[in-house]
């Protein structure tokens, strides 16, 4: 390799290698390419000396910061509960009227509450709290387990029939399931809960089950069917209704006795979290 | 630098590539089998119950990973949405991992308890009829399907040769604990939750007469997130950063 083998068209100088009379051409990377290379290479080192880097045998190198991405997210959490603590502290000392005359501390339970809500409740309840068939509509003033501030804050607490030891507990019987009416009892039965809800109903029918009621549903559901939410029971008066209002609705209903669950939200949601919660519910619409 | 020598020989440059590649696993890879504390020490983990690892088969058969991580990363926002970072130690018996890499769906580390079973079903059969924003296609066949248990003991014993400490006990009460588990009234109960501490025991599914795929997977999504023992974990602890 005396004298370079210059390529006559691009100027540009050649490896030397030739395959089938075609030669390569040496064209150098740019210099700032390079440069930028070797660079990184400089970076990359500083970064093992500064950061967590390198593993070993029993251990890791820590670097001269010593960063745990684990600290700094506790670090972060820490800062956003001490930001929250003095009004999460006022909210959880307050009772509804006090929250409702301080636009301060109401405006944060609801910012609060409507962020839990859309997390953990909507999937059941709707976006908007409107419910569904077998989940509470939470925007009217119907409450199957109390519709005060206390009532709303111990059931997001405890949930309903859930695995927490205290609570909510309720179970209807599954009348025709079960065979503790006949069918033709419930069929009986079901007009009658159509007829206390104020419609229309087949009268014998409805003679013949006001007996069967007395025995079998006033004791949850009280002697007039207005339910009771001592135990969850729905007021059967009301047109409104948790499995659908149709003959087939209530007859379902009492043939399998479905209670729906809710889980205990306890350890989940701090009890502040919770508190705010239940001001959120209590302010969509039907709030005692 | 002379390349000449690995152009011109074509096996030498396949040596050399996968020497240089090696190095990369080596450094990279092979220190998180030793090093200390790759794995924090929590207390409350434990191997999967059988149903629970039915339904872990039916949500790798069904690809949920595609769609659901299980990882909620040390970051604040996710920490407020779903609740304590994602642990290693959270899934030290999966074979393999679900962490997933793509979220068109919620992360699913802790649902856990979160909805209820009823919910669970009516949300896999028809997602839009819990949930109307929702994209997720339906899968109304699991709780149609009887669930095929009758290998579930070789499943177990996969996993115990992959690392998971299943005792001889587990491995020969497999089936009697899987259906011990949807079935509350059933006669091994107690002994499976001697086995198998903090499991829930239900019919998962709604139907006591079938164990179905539904009552498997169900199983699995109600424990995501359970196990460990949260009031005993101290994060700030220096055995416990990363």
């Amino acid at each position: 390799m005396s004298k370079p083998d210059i390529d006559h068209v691009s100027g540009t100088e050649t490896t030397g290698h030739e395959w089938d009379g075609i030669r390569e051409l040496n064209t150098p990377l740019p210099r700032w390419w390079v440069g930028l290379f070797y660079l990184c290479i400089i970076w990359a080192i500083g970064y093992w000396i500064v950061m967590p880097a390198w593993p070993g045998i029993t251990g890791y190198t820590h670097g001269i910061l010593n960063r745990s991405q684990r600290d700094v997210v506790t670090a972060e959490v820490d800062a956003l509960k001490a930001a929250r603590h003095a009004r999460e502290t006022e909210l959880a000392h307050a009772s509804l009227q006090q929250i409702q005359s301080n636009p301060d501390l109401l405006q944060f339970a609801m910012a609060a509450g409507r962020t839990t809500f859309a997390d953990n409740c909507a999937a059941c309840h709707g976006a908007g709290g409107q419910g569904g068939h077998g989940y509470p509509n939470l925007n009217d003033d119907v409450w199957l387990w109390g519709g005060t501030l206390a009532d709303i804050e111990h059931t997001i607490t405890v949930g309903v029939r859930s695995t927490d030891p205290n609570t909510r507990q309720s179970q209807m019987p599954a009348f025709g399931r079960d065979g503790i009416l006949k069918p033709e009892q419930i069929d009986d039965l079901t007009e009658y809960v159509v007829h206390i809800s104020g419609r229309a109903a087949n009268a014998p029918a409805v003679a013949r089950a006001a007996k069967l009621f007395a025995d079998n549903c006033a004791a949850c559901h009280g002697p007039a069917g207005k339910g009771n939410q001592e135990m969850g029971a729905p007021n059967l008066t009301d047109n409104d209704w948790l499995y659908g209002p149709t003959r087939a609705d209530i007859r379902d209903q009492i043939w399998n006795g479905r209670g729906g669950v809710m889980p205990t939200w306890a350890g989940r949601l701090s009890p502040e979290e919770i508190k705010a919660l239940a001001v959120y519910v209590h302010s969509m619409g039907g709030g005692e | 630098m002379n390349h000449g020598f690995f152009e011109r020989n074509s096996f030498i440059l396949l040596f050399g590539i996968l020497i240089v590649v090696a190095i990369g696993g080596a450094v990279e890879i092979a220190p998180l089998f030793w090093v200390n504390g790759t794995i924090e020490k929590v207390s409350g983990m434990r191997p999967y119950t059988p149903l629970e690892l039915a339904g872990r088969d039916i949500y790798v058969r069904e690809g949920c990973y595609l769609c659901h991580s299980q990882m909620i990363r040390s970051l604040r926002d996710e920490v407020e949405r779903y609740g304590h970072y994602s642990l290693a130690a959270e899934s030290m018996y999966d074979h393999p991992f679900q962490w997933g890499s793509e979220r068109t769906g919620p992360d699913l580390a802790r649902v856990g308890g979160k909805y209820s079973d009823e919910w669970q079903r009516a949300h896999l059969a028809d997602p839009r009829s819990v949930v109307p924003e929702s994209i997720m296609p339906p899968y109304a066949f699991l709780e149609k399907t009887p669930l095929d248990y009758r290998d579930i003991a070789d499943v177990m014993r996969a996993n115990k040769a992959v690392g998971v400490p299943y005792t001889k006990e587990q491995i020969d009460a497999a089936v009697a604990d899987l259906r011990a588990q949807a079935d509350p009234n059933a006669d091994g109960v107690d002994d499976f939750r001697k086995r198998y501490p903090k499991a829930q025991v239900r019919d998962f599914d709604g139907n006591p007469n079938q164990i179905t795929e539904a009552d498997a997977l169900i199983a699995y999504l109600q424990m995501l997130g359970t196990l460990v023992d949260f009031k005993t974990y101290h994060a700030d602890a220096p055995e416990n950063r990363r």
